[in-house]
């Protein structure tokens, strides 16, 4: 009775502190707003926002600082659902949700939406199978499931090592996205963008452990999802589709596929415009691949040959009346730039013979699965459907989100809580698809067809800023903007929607500190996962056992210090793709986790080494497929049925199934105390019941 | 620690329920993305239906699952006496 009342008044003093606090940065935007009026330049605006921002961030987590161990890893178990539920948004959405989500969809049409499905739909499986149980369960961390339920050490061991491995693989993307955005729009280096970055991680994390977290993520979860709806709803309106945009953009959906046909059609005039473009590329792919040929069958003598003409026509060129200057720099330019050995050749030429993609006519935005042939489009949607498939078991697997499930009070606030945490990720995922239609119409419409001359601002903005989000050039000189002009880069979307809203730089400026918020949230509860599996799970249970709290609480925070610096130094380094990053990081959890985790509860009889059997088993086979196909690791075997590395985890899961299975019917079934325990976690409350609470 | 009749109906109405709704996830996602091309033939409110179903309407379908299962579970706990002392 006493601990209801004092739930329910701790809600509602929350309710108070983070409803002051979103007024609160709502007038802190307003002001930045006038300083911007007064005429403060736009870098000195961004310092302002990254500032103030981790400030406010390491406020929180100051005022969390905690010396109680059940406070430093479940933040005390009495998070209200409401707000774990945003603590998990925000733990959730990534620099990838926020910033790369709407430019995916931009670029690939509904192909991109096997990431809005796949990064929703996995709560359903977090529900039903796994946030509950775990709740009932009650420790601290995802291998102190594994270690009760298995038994020994070693499933645990097994555990810290892949929580370890999807984590660290996950954290990399973040940090890369902090470093980015800080780089962007501070001006400062992305390395030292990484590092000061990470230092708004650690101010979160460092004194309060997740206590600190969570109440830091609530805080970044109301500035991401301000951030995130402002540009869209002006976007809407500055075009004329009302002030809910999420629903009314089917309209703009049609006038996008209106517009495609009319460009892709050769018979009207702006059709023919983008043509005369598609042919110039094409006919510079062509000449690529002739010189390609070329040089596969005349070797170097072919190249000294293209040389040799190059030299001739610039030597004609300066010999001809009257001068023109142009022309000679370009031709001799030519002559410099003219590769200096075969294999310098056949690298650039490839790369020329690229452009034929931009010859290709126009995807349709809301046709599934394009392919060239009938064959081509099953293949895509095999790999679309493969890769929800891994995204959804991948969400249902990641430590870092389960773990926000030890947090509530109770099982049936567990319940709730997956549903808030749903909800809230859903207001930004709802929301993507519709920017991504918005931004289309928009370039669709108004930029192609404008004058070179009279480019609009944001273009030639972010054009001058980075080539690779925002690149345009008049190809066949006619002055006029054609889509196959223009290339943008998938980020581009978020970050330059208010300007092509027309709103003011604050805006551009709330929505960086909103991708940072997401970056910095998601960094938090992976370090801090990783941090907490060596920390509690290694060296707690299994190698000191005796030690005191104040011991423990010191290994962590120093293992949390020397991870995060490991990881911003590996980051560093920029290695990889981020969306695969992500994505290999969900088939590795999916493979791993899911299988043992889920048998744990609904299996009885899985034992010690079903588990052992099944997590090895899915995790090798997934780092082996991944190893074997991904072109980074440069062995490029041939694919198994067409399937893409990153849905690696459509061979893991199963494999990690079949190998629990295998392990349990060959070995004895497991203890009385185990099988009490998973009783123990199938009933919310039983009589005369065991408790595996952590303290 | 000895589990009752009733103990066990409470974990079958649990199960039953897991698979019916595992059932309705099963066929948003998947069948409904495996006919993606066949569905978009259909427009409702200026949207293709196959594309409308992956983009939104899957995800409203998500939320009202676990909105569904967390109220029917709440629900059964009480019915069947296994809730939780600190909500009564």
């Amino acid at each position: 009775m006493a601990m209801t009342q004092s739930t329910a008044a701790f809600t509602k003093q929350l309710t108070k502190y983070y409803s002051f606090y979103t007024g609160g940065f709502i007038a802190f935007v307003i002001a930045v707003a006038i300083l911007e009026q007064m005429g403060v330049p736009n870098k000195i605006l961004g310092y302002i926002f990254l500032g103030f921002t981790i400030l406010l961030y390491a406020g929180i987590g100051f005022m969390s600082k905690t010396a109680e161990v059940s406070e430093y890893y479940v933040a005390g178990r009495r998070v209200p659902a409401f707000f774990n539920g945003m603590a998990t948004g925000a733990d959730w959405m990534s620099a990838a949700s926020f910033i790369g989500m709407a430019g995916t969809l931009y670029l690939s049409g509904y192909d991109g939406l096997a990431f809005v499905l796949g990064w929703t739909g996995g709560y359903c499986l977090v529900a039903l199978f796994l946030a509950p149980y775990l709740r009932k369960f009650g420790q601290f961390t995802i291998p102190d499931f594994l270690g009760a339920r298995f038994g020994g050490h070693i499933p645990r061991l097994i555990g810290v090592f892949a929580a370890i491995i999807c984590s660290f693989t996950y954290v990399i993307a973040q940090i890369y996205g902090v470093g980015l955005i800080t780089s962007r729009f501070t001006g400062l280096e992305f390395e030292i963008g990484v590092f000061v970055g990470l230092a708004g991680i650690m101010v979160c994390s460092f004194l309060g452990g997740m206590k600190a977290v969570t109440w830091t993520q609530v805080a970044q979860y109301i500035i991401l999802i301000i951030a995130y709806m402002i540009p869209v709803v002006w976007l809407s309106l500055h075009h004329g589709f009302g002030p809910v945009p999420q629903v009314a953009y089917g309209y703009a959906l049609q006038k996008v596929t209106d517009r495609e046909k009319v460009l892709n059609d050769k018979a009207t005039p702006d059709g023919a415009r983008e043509e005369s473009v598609r042919q110039i590329f094409r006919d510079r792919a062509a000449a690529a691949d002739a010189k390609l040929k070329g040089l596969e069958t005349g070797g170097p003598g072919f190249l000294a040959e293209q040389k040799k003409q190059l030299e001739d026509k610039a030597a004609a060129l300066r010999a001809a009346e009257p001068v023109d200057a142009k022309a000679i720099a370009a031709a001799e330019k030519s002559v410099k730039d003219f590769p200096v050995d075969a294999a310098v050749a056949k690298k650039q030429w490839t790369a020329d013979k690229g452009v034929a993609a931009r010859a290709a006519p126009i995807k349709p935005h809301a046709q599934p699965f394009v392919g060239k042939d009938e064959k081509a489009s099953d293949i895509a949607r095999k790999n679309f459907l493969t890769l929800i498939f891994c995204l959804m078991v991948g969400t249902a697997a990641l430590p870092h989100i389960l773990m926000r499930y030890y947090t509530t009070p109770s099982v049936k606030d567990a319940r709730q809580s997956v549903f808030w945490s749903l909800f809230f990720i859903f207001l930004l995922y709802f929301t993507a698809p519709c920017l991504a239609v918005l931004a289309k119409f928009d370039v669709y419409t108004v930029l192609v067809g404008s004058k070179f001359s009279e480019l609009p601002a944001w273009v030639s903005a972010w054009a001058t800023v980075d080539k690779t989000l925002m690149n345009i050039s008049d190809i066949n000189g006619d002055g006029i903007v054609q889509l196959a002009e223009i290339v943008i880069g998938g980020d581009l979307i978020v970050l330059a929607t208010p300007e092509i809203a027309g709103l003011p730089y604050v805006i551009t400026g709330l929505v960086a500190a909103g991708g940072l918020a997401a970056a910095l949230s998601t960094a938090d509860g992976l370090l801090l996962t990783i941090a907490n599996a060596m920390s509690h799970d290694l060296y707690y249970k299994m190698i000191d056992p005796l030690a005191s709290t104040t011991r423990r609480l010191a290994v962590s925070k120093g293992l949390l210090l020397v991870v995060a610096v490991v990881a911003a130094y590996v980051t560093s380094l920029k290695p990889g793709d981020i969306l695969f990053l992500v994505g290999a990081a969900f088939s590795l959890a999916a493979s791993s986790f899911f299988p043992a985790l889920v048998c744990g509860v609904f299996w009885r009889r899985a034992n010690k080494l079903g588990a052992i059997l099944g997590m090895l088993g899915g995790l090798g086979i997934c780092m082996y497929y991944m190893y074997m196909t991904y072109p980074f690791f440069g062995v490029n075997a041939p694919l198994w049925w067409d399937i893409l590395p990153i849905s690696a985890g459509i061979f893991g899961i199963p494999v990690g199934f079949i190998g629990v299975i295998i392990g349990t019917l060959i070995s004895a079934p497991p203890s009385k105390e185990v099988q009490e325990l998973v009783d123990h976690v199938r009933y919310p409350n039983l009589e005369g019941d065991i408790d595996t609470v952590g303290t | 620690m000895q589990l009752t009749q009733k103990h066990h109906e409470y974990w079958n109405r649990n199960l039953k329920v897991t698979a019916v709704l595992l059932a309705l996830w099963f066929v948003v996602t998947f069948v409904m993305g495996y006919f993606a091309r066949e569905l978009n033939g259909i427009t409702i409110l200026g949207f293709p239906f196959g594309f409308y179903m992956s983009a939104q309407g899957s995800l409203i379908i998500y939320v009202v699952i676990i909105w569904y299962y967390a109220h029917y579970m709440n629900n059964l706990d009480k019915e069947y006496g296994v809730h939780e002392g600190e909500d009564e």
